[in-house]
């Protein structure tokens, strides 16, 4: 509960900071956007209905007030309330998300999986290449080679847009690359400490076979901290895979922040990047909150 | 951030390894070994992990390219030469030109200059500046702690790529300012960790004689804690800066980082990128280059801590 | 090799007069190391007959926790056996093929460790790890097993099982733990139970209800192996006992005896410790030295650097087990040990069991 709390306080400060942070920008964004020969009466009317005349303070509270009933202003560049914009683009960020935690999810952790069974041997090694791969290679290589091998060359998936599901696959590949990565190291680390344990000695000592070891203790063990690293991936993929998105021209909050970025559009992107930022926080939450519930010892006693 | 946090999860896991003999009555044959000093600390490291030779190698050898960039290549920096646009790798022209011309090959070596200085310097700032924010808010406490952790909790709180993007729209472009963005956004989990490494020293035992002894809380501070927390933050440093490249690399791919007509390796990619079909080697060279130096931190930094962490954990 | 010949005639006398359920012959085992094979048990012999407890003593890194994983195919790699035999009930464990070797497994002999705590699943409750112990080898339903469960927990002395069956680890005692590892252990009804320091982790209180609920359960018709390097917990239940140092059987014998008339210097020193903190006297008697790096033992007897009476032979030549009196051996080069030639009797004061 004092969690939560404390949560809220962070994500509260957050927005105040970020209100702040793109309000200091000299000059008068009203102005920016009306270009070069709007006259100063217009700019002026402008300005006093979005509001941009008052003082500071004053203005975030108007914010904050609106937020909290879902209204996160209107977007300047694009005419409509911002909230409607994220309703759409998180749409399309929520299913890049899951479609690329489910990819990195299952392909790290069977890697991982394997290679510590297997430890020190040749497919260990190569599992563990792989995985190394995924977390080195920045996302936009990723992309750009899988757009170029799949979807031009050997033209089995489109190059971009959320046509279909098939337009899907590769960024999800992409994004979830870097994470495949990450599991597969943990799951492998993890997994090769529980079986050192010493419970896991008195279940061979009552007569369990290899199979038997894993799936009944070892994997439940090795399932805690890896569950918490699967809610932190999923709620760093959900704040913004901007980089795939782009690449992919998926419209996506990422994408939409970028967006706000070039066209200064800085309710749009106070919207977004408040959005983000709210989701990773509630994302550490969960990651907390699971590790207490899947882990007894955590638990207070009734 | 998260991705930050996601790494040290895994690496926490990774170093620690349990007796590779098998029960505590086997470890009792082996030599106990004598203490270590830096030097020896090194040898080892280098004997035992190979791989983090070479990536020291490597990286020694970048960073020679970015110095001896001018003497490398017979081709200016900016050298425009539209008769030869697009052209791929040759003779001349080792990996081709860009769309103005350009000898990629050149605009690789003055773009190492940006991306690793990118990647090394900020690091090294945020480093300096979370190490003395989070000692001094794991030492003195109270509203110090408070405030300096709420502070980091906040940029802790946004994605990297947001935070890096909003930090950079509120200064503006160009180098200078990527460089700060960087260091304000990595400072957060250098305080961090600094934080705890602080705590746990705090209550050792020379730390108390000196205390009892009068020494000033600074000096304790710069003589006792910080150089404990070295190590730690030694491989905090060789693990933070591929981020901080891959950051780098991130903004100026999306057009929010370097500009043209500078040279950064990101920019590159995000150049070539509208010639990905007819001359694909423009994004993926200096996509290449960065991966290889990722890898040669990430490496580096294994084997750091392979050969400095068990001794803490002794300690 | 003499030594195999003779431990074999010695122990085939044995076998006739007494059924026994475990019977190890001339185990050896150990790991490649740097520098060649470091050898953790050297030609280990010893036998537990039907419903007796045998001790196996020594200190830290003497190679009697090894022994039991031998036993029971728990041993780490690197580490290997590399020779011997263990015989249970007649069959060659180390022959077997490894399923049928699996089978025996928590059916008929069964392990508790040192430290229940770790030793039990943390995110399992405890009646489910009992339960799997029945479902592993029985074809039984869940409410079948549950039921022996609550059975064998009852009879371990665990009170109100019902409750505690649904309780994890970490939410008992640890003298709570370790009986829900002998009921773990003991609900198959295995014929031979080794007990790796199950005490060590205890009170000393809890220790004595520990120790007594196996001499129950051997009362019963299983043979236990108890292994300690708490003579005290030895002299309390055990009914034979071998010693053992660096790999090696030292002494063996029944537990009178070797409380009595210990012959080995080794034996002797370990004893004298105890009594003297009994007698109150001024010096706590210690045995000089350290045990020795297992990688570079000395030339000859492993316990000479040590030995307060060694001779010059003794750093020279490796001893054999030799019978000393019926059902008594020691590994002694020294035809009367305690006794250089022409010199006193060390002191040995009546160190019966308690």
């Amino acid at each position: 509960m004092k969690r939560i709390v404390q949560a809220l306080l962070v994500l509260l400060l957050v927005s105040l900071m970020l209100f702040v942070m793109l309000r200091i920008v000299p000059g008068n964004p009203v102005a920016v956007l009306m270009g070069e020969h709007a006259n100063q009466a217009t700019i002026d009317r402008l300005t006093a209905e979005l509001g941009l005349d008052q003082p500071i303070h004053v203005q975030f509270f108007r914010y904050l007030s609106g937020a909290v009933r879902g209204d996160f202003g209107t977007s300047y560049s694009l005419g409509k309330p911002v909230s409607e914009l994220m309703g759409t683009a998180f749409v399309n960020t929520l299913l890049l998300s899951l479609a690329a935690a489910l990819f990195a999810w299952i392909t790290g952790g069977l890697c991982g999986l394997l290679a510590a069974i297997r430890k020190n041997s040749i497919p260990d090694r190569l599992f563990m290449g792989f995985s190394l791969l995924g977390i080195s290679m920045p996302v936009f290589m990723v992309a750009m080679i899988l757009q170029y091998v799949f979807a031009y060359w050997l033209h089995w998936v489109p190059i971009s847009g959320t046509a279909d599901w098939r337009s899907f696959i590769l960024p999800a590949v992409a994004l979830g690359w870097n994470s495949a990565g990450s599991i597969a190291r943990l799951v492998r680390s993890a997994l090769l400490d529980t079986l050192e344990e010493d419970y896991i000695d008195t279940a061979r000592a009552k007569g369990l076979g290899k199979s038997g070891v894993l799936f009944r203790h070892a994997l439940r063990n090795t399932m805690l901290p890896t569950v918490t690293m699967m809610a932190l991936q999923l709620s760093a993929l959900l704040s913004g895979a901007v980089i795939t998105e782009t690449v992919f021209s998926i419209n996506g909050i990422g994408r939409l922040a970028v967006q706000a970025i070039t066209a200064r559009d800085i309710p749009l992107l106070q919207g977004t990047v408040l959005f983000s930022t709210a989701i990773v926080i509630f994302g550490n939450l969960v990651a907390d909150f699971l590790y207490t519930v899947l882990d007894p010892r955590t638990r207070k006693e009734a | 951030m998260l991705r930050k946090k996601e790494k040290q999860i895994v690496s926490d896991f990774e170093h620690r390894k349990a007796d590779p003999a098998g029960p505590s009555e086997i470890s009792e044959a082996y030599d106990l070994g004598e203490a270590e000093t830096f030097g020896k600390l090194m040898l080892r490291m280098f004997r035992e992990n190979k791989l983090s030779a070479v990536s020291l190698l490597v990286i020694l050898l970048m960073i020679l390219c970015t110095i001896l960039a001018p003497v490398l290549t017979p081709y200016g920096e900016t050298d425009m030469d539209l008769l030869n646009r697009l052209q791929p790798p040759s003779g001349d022209h080792w990996l081709g030109t860009d769309e103005g011309g350009r000898d990629v090959l050149t605009r690789l070596l003055y773009g190492s200059r940006v991306s690793l200085m990118v990647g090394i310097v900020p690091t090294l700032l945020s480093m300096v500046l979370g190490a003395l924010l989070g000692v001094m808010a794991g030492y003195f406490g109270k509203w110090t702690d408070t405030v300096i952790m709420r502070l980091a909790d906040i940029v802790l709180a946004f994605p990297s790529m947001l935070l890096a993007m909003v930090i950079m729209y509120t200064l503006g472009g160009g180098l200078f300012n990527v460089f700060l963005t960087l260091t304000l956004m990595n400072w957060g989990s250098v305080a961090r960790i600094a934080r705890s490494e602080t705590l746990r020293l705090k209550k050792s035992e020379f730390v108390e004689a000196a205390r009892s002894i009068g020494v000033s809380k600074w000096k304790i501070i710069f003589r006792h804690i910080l150089p404990n927390c070295l190590p730690t933050l030694i491989v905090l440093f060789t693990l933070n800066v591929p981020a901080a490249i891959l950051t780098e690399s991130s903004l100026s791919f999306l057009g929010l980082g370097i500009q043209p007509p500078g040279a950064s390796w990101g920019l590159m990619v995000n150049m070539g990128r509208q010639f990905l079909y007819n001359a694909p080697w423009l994004s993926f060279v200096p996509s290449a280059a960065i991966m290889v130096a990722v890898l040669s931190f990430n490496f580096l930094g294994d084997g750091l801590r392979d050969v400095l962490d068990p001794r803490l954990r002794k300690q | 090799m003499e030594e195999a010949l003779i431990q074999e005639k010695v122990l085939n006398k044995e076998n006739l007069s007494q059924e026994k359920t475990l019977v190890i012959e001339n185990l050896c085992a150990g790991f490649p190391a740097r520098r060649g094979e470091v050898r953790v048990l050297d030609h280990v012999s010893l036998s537990v007959p039907k419903g007796k407890i045998t001790g196996l003593v020594g200190e830290s890194g003497c190679g009697k926790s090894m022994t039991a994983r031998a036993v029971m195919n728990l041993i780490r790699h690197p580490g290997r056996v590399t020779g011997g035999r263990i015989l249970l009930e007649g069959r060659d464990l180390l022959s077997m093929r490894k399923k049928e070797r699996r089978m025996l497994q928590g059916r008929e002999i069964a392990m508790i460790f040192q430290d229940p705590m770790s030793s039990l699943n943390p995110v399992m409750k405890v009646g489910k790890q009992v339960d799997e112990a029945v479902l592993v080898h029985e074809h039984v339903t869940h409410a079948e097993a549950k039921r022996r469960t609550l059975e064998m927990l009852e009879a371990a002395g665990v009170p109100d099982p019902e409750r505690r069956y649904h309780s994890y680890p970490h939410q008992l005692s640890g003298g709570l733990r370790q009986r829900i590892m002998i009921a773990m252990a003991m609900v198959c009804r295995p014929k031979l139970l080794i007990a790796d320091e199950p005490t060590t982790a205890l009170d000393v209180t809890v220790e004595a209800q520990i120790l007594d609920l196996m001499k129950e359960m051997s009362a019963k018709g299983t043979a236990v192996l108890l292994i300690s390097h708490n003579l005290g917990a030895i002299a309390r239940v055990c009914d034979d006992v071998s010693v053992m140092y660096a790999g090696k059987i030292v002494e063996q014998a029944d537990i009178c005896t070797l409380f009595d008339r210990p012959r080995h210097p080794y034996t002797r020193g370990l004893l004298s410790a105890v009594s003297s903190l009994r007698d109150g006297s001024e010096v706590l008697s210690v045995i000089p030295g350290h045990v020795p790096n297992l990688a570079r033992l000395p030339a000859g007897c492993s316990f000479s650097p040590r030995c307060s009476c060694r001779g010059k032979e003794c750093m020279e030549k490796t001893p054999e087990m030799r019978e000393i009196s019926p059902g008594h051996r020691i590994r002694c080069l020294w035809e009367e040990p305690g006794k250089k030639p022409g010199e006193k009797e060390l002191e040995t004061e009546g160190l019966a069991a308690e």
